[in-house]
C-alpha cells in the first residue's frame, strides 16, 4: 500500500513510460507466448492493408503479420543495448575504480584513453567497423561496448575522487581494512544510484545506436524481426503499407523517450555529487 | 599556460585523435574478412595472375605497416590515392558528393541555433514555470529521438501526406529543409538544454544578485549574463557537431540524398578501402578542428572560464 500511495506523487509522464517499459519488458521476455508464429510467412496473406481482420497493421509482403513482427522485434532491439550497456558498466566500473582509487600514472593512462575514445566520432567509427568487420548482430554490440566505456571510465573515476576525500574513507584506511572492500563495500554503495542510473540511460544511447547499425543493414540480416531492420525494410513501401515502418519508429522513438524520462527523473531526484 | 601554449597543446591532440583513429580503421580494413582484389571484380571469372596484377596496382599484396606507412606519405601529400571501385582520383570521386552533405550539416546548425538558443533563455528565464516544463520536455523527447526514425515520420507525413516537401533526392535548397529539420530536431534539444542550464546558472550567480541590487538595467544585466552563457554553449556546440556529422550518415539514406553519407555507407559495404579511409578522416578532421577551434576561441574570449568549462564537460 505504501508503494500505491508514493506512486500517486509521481508525474504522469513518469507513470506513462513506466508503463510502457513493462509492456515492452515482457514483450523482450516472452515473445514466444505473446505472438508465437510472429515470422510465419503466408504468400495467400500477402500486403494485407492495415485494419484487415486479424492483422490490425496488415502484413508484409510475405504475409508476415506486422504487429506481431513488431512485438518479436523487441528482443533484437533490446538485448543488444542491454548487452551494451551492461558490458560498458563493467568495464567503466573496473577502469574508473582503478583510475580513480590509485590516481598517479594508472590515471593518466587510463584517462587518456578514456579521452582518445571520446574525441573519436563515434557513430563513424561503429559505421566502418561493423560494417567491415561484418560478423553481425554481437560484433556490433562488442563496437559499441568499446566507444561507450569512456563515459562510464569518466563517470565512475569522478564519483570515486569525490568519495574518496570524505572523512568515513579515512577513517577505513586508519583502519588499514583492504583496498577492494573498501571499494566494494564502502565507495561502492555510495556511488551505486548513480551508476544504476546511467546504465538505465546507456540502454536508451544503445537502443539508438543499434537501431542505427540495423537500420543500415549492419548487424542484423534481411527479413529478421528487429526494429531498426523493419524501419528499413518498410522504407521500401513507405507510400502504400506505412504500418511497418512507422510502428518501427515510434516504437523506437518512444522506448528512447521512456528511459530517458524515468532515468533523467532520477537523476534530478538523487541529487548525485558528482563535480 | 599562456596562449600560445594552449594552442598548439589542444591541436596536437587533435593531431594524435586523427592519427589514432587513421590507424584503427587502416587496421580494421586490413584485418577485415574478405578480399578486396575479388570485390573488384564482382562475380566474373579471372585468372590468379590477373587477381596478383590488380592487388599489387592498389599495393594490397604488402604487409599491412608498408600499406599504412604508405597511405600515410601520400596523405601528408594530399594524395590519397584511388578508389578501388571506380579508379577514380579520391578527391574527384567524393567531391560531388561533399557540397551536399555541408550544405545539409550548415543549414541544420543555422536552424538549431537560431531557434534553440532563444528558446533555452526563455525557459530559463521562467523556470519552473508551466512554459519551461513544456520546452524541457520537448528538448527531452528531441535528444533522445533517433534521427532516421524521426527523419521518416517526418517523410510519412509532411511528404506524402501533406505534400509540402518533395519525397526523394537532391533537387535543390527545397529537397534539403526536411532533412535539415529533422537533424535540427535532435541538435536543437541539446542546445537547449544546454543554454538553459548555462543561462540558470549566470541568474543565480552573486553577480546577478549584485547588478539586481544596485538597480541596472534589466537588458544591461541580459547583456552580461548572455556573455558568460555563451562560453559554455559554444564548447558544447562544437562538441555536438561531431553527432551531427554522424547522425547526417543516416539521415541521408532516409532521404536518399546523395550526400557523403550515402557514399560512406556503400563504401563500407563495397570495403573500398581509400574511399572509406578518406570520408571518415575528412569528416573526422572536420570534427576535431571544429571542436578544436571552438575551445581556442572560447579560451581567447575567458582565459579564466577555461578550466571550469572544461570539468564540466567532464560530467557530461
Amino acid at each position: 500500500m505504501k508503494y500505491i500511495k508514493k506512486i500517486h506523487h509521481l508525474p504522469v509522464s513518469i507513470i506513462l513510460s513506466g508503463l510502457f517499459l513493462i509492456i515492452i519488458s515482457l514483450w523482450v521476455i516472452i515473445p514466444n507466448i505473446i505472438v508465437p508464429n510472429a515470422l510465419a510467412q503466408n504468400l495467400a496473406n500477402s500486403n494485407l492493408p492495415a485494419g484487415s481482420p486479424g492483422h490490425i497493421l496488415g502484413t508484409d509482403v510475405l504475409g508476415r503479420d506486422v504487429l506481431s513482427m513488431l512485438i518479436a522485434g523487441s528482443r533484437s532491439a533490446l538485448t543488444g543495448p542491454i548487452a551494451i550497456a551492461s558490458g560498458s558498466f563493467i568495464i567503466g566500473l573496473l577502469l574508473g575504480s582503478i583510475a580513480g582509487w590509485y590516481g598517479g600514472f594508472i590515471d593518466r593512462v587510463i584517462s587518456a584513453y578514456a579521452d582518445l575514445t571520446l574525441s573519436m566520432p563515434s557513430m563513424l567509427l561503429a559505421i566502418v567497423a561493423a560494417g567491415i568487420i561484418g560478423g553481425g548482430y554481437w560484433v556490433s554490440v562488442a563496437v559499441m561496448i568499446i566507444l561507450y566505456s569512456p563515459f562510464d571510465i569518466r563517470l565512475v573515476r569522478s564519483a570515486v575522487i569525490v568519495q574518496k576525500s570524505k572523512p568515513y574513507i579515512e577513517s577505513a584506511l586508519i583502519l588499514k581494512i583492504k583496498t577492494l572492500r573498501i571499494l566494494s563495500r564502502h565507495i561502492f554503495p555510495n556511488i551505486a544510484m548513480l551508476v544504476m542510473v546511467n546504465f538505465f540511460l546507456n540502454i536508451a544511447f544503445g537502443l539508438v545506436s543499434m537501431s542505427s547499425l540495423s537500420f543500415l543493414g549492419l548487424g542484423v540480416g534481411p527479413g529478421e524481426a528487429d526494429w531498426g531492420r523493419l524501419l528499413a525494410d518498410g522504407r521500401q513501401v513507405l507510400f502504400t503499407a506505412p504500418a511497418q515502418a512507422v510502428g518501427a519508429g515510434i516504437l523506437i522513438i518512444l522506448s528512447a523517450v521512456a528511459i530517458n524520462l524515468i532515468g533523467n527523473f532520477a537523476m534530478e531526484k538523487g541529487d548525485f555529487d558528482e563535480s | 599556460m599562456n596562449k600560445s601554449t594552449f594552442i598548439i597543446k589542444r591541436l596536437l591532440a587533435c593531431f594524435i585523435t586523427l592519427f589514432t583513429l587513421s590507424f584503427v580503421i587502416f587496421s580494421l580494413l586490413f584485418l577485415a574478412p574478405g578480399d578486396p582484389a575479388r570485390n573488384l571484380v564482382g562475380t566474373r571469372r579471372v585468372t590468379d595472375e590477373l587477381l596478383e596484377q590488380i592487388r599489387a596496382q592498389h599495393h594490397l599484396d604488402e604487409p599491412f605497416l608498408a600499406q599504412y606507412s604508405r597511405w600515410l606519405r601520400g596523405a601528408v601529400n594530399f594524395d590519397f590515392g584511388r578508389s578501388i571501385r571506380t579508379n577514380m582520383d579520391i578527391i574527384d570521386h567524393v567531391a560531388p558528393h561533399a557540397g551536399v552533405t555541408f550544405q545539409l550539416v550548415g543549414i541544420s546548425l543555422v536552424f538549431s541555433i537560431c531557434l534553440a538558443v532563444p528558446l533555452g533563455i526563455f525557459a530559463a528565464k521562467n523556470k519552473g514555470k508551466k512554459i519551461d516544463r513544456v520546452i524541457n520536455i520537448m528538448a527531452l523527447v528531441g535528444s533522445s529521438a533517433p534521427g532516421f526514425a524521426v527523419g521518416l515520420i517526418l517523410l510519412y507525413f509532411f511528404a506524402f501526406r501533406l505534400r509540402l516537401f518533395p519525397m526523394y533526392g537532391a533537387s535543390g535548397i527545397d529537397s534539403l529543409i526536411l532533412p535539415a529539420i529533422t537533424l535540427s530536431i535532435s541538435m536543437g534539444a541539446f542546445i537547449v538544454k544546454l543554454t538553459r542550464q548555462a543561462m540558470l546558472n549566470e541568474i543565480s550567480s552573486d553577480y546577478t544578485v549584485f547588478m539586481r541590487a544596485r538597480a541596472v538595467l534589466p537588458h544591461k544585466i541580459l547583456d552580461a549574463q548572455l556573455k558568460n552563457a555563451s562560453s559554455p554553449i559554444l564548447t558544447s556546440t562544437g562538441l555536438l557537431l561531431a553527432g551531427l556529422f554522424g547522425s547526417t550518415v543516416l539521415v541521408e539514406t532516409i532521404f536518399s540524398i546523395p550526400g557523403l553519407g550515402s557514399l560512406l555507407t556503400s563504401a563500407v559495404t563495397f570495403r573500398d578501402v581509400p574511399v572509406v579511409q578518406f570520408i571518415a578522416l575528412a569528416l573526422a578532421v572536420i570534427i576535431c578542428l571544429a571542436s578544436a577551434f571552438t575551445d581556442i576561441i572560447v579560451y581567447l574570449l575567458n582565459p579564466n572560464v577555461h578550466q571550469s568549462s572544461k570539468s564540466k564537460q567532464g560530467g557530461l
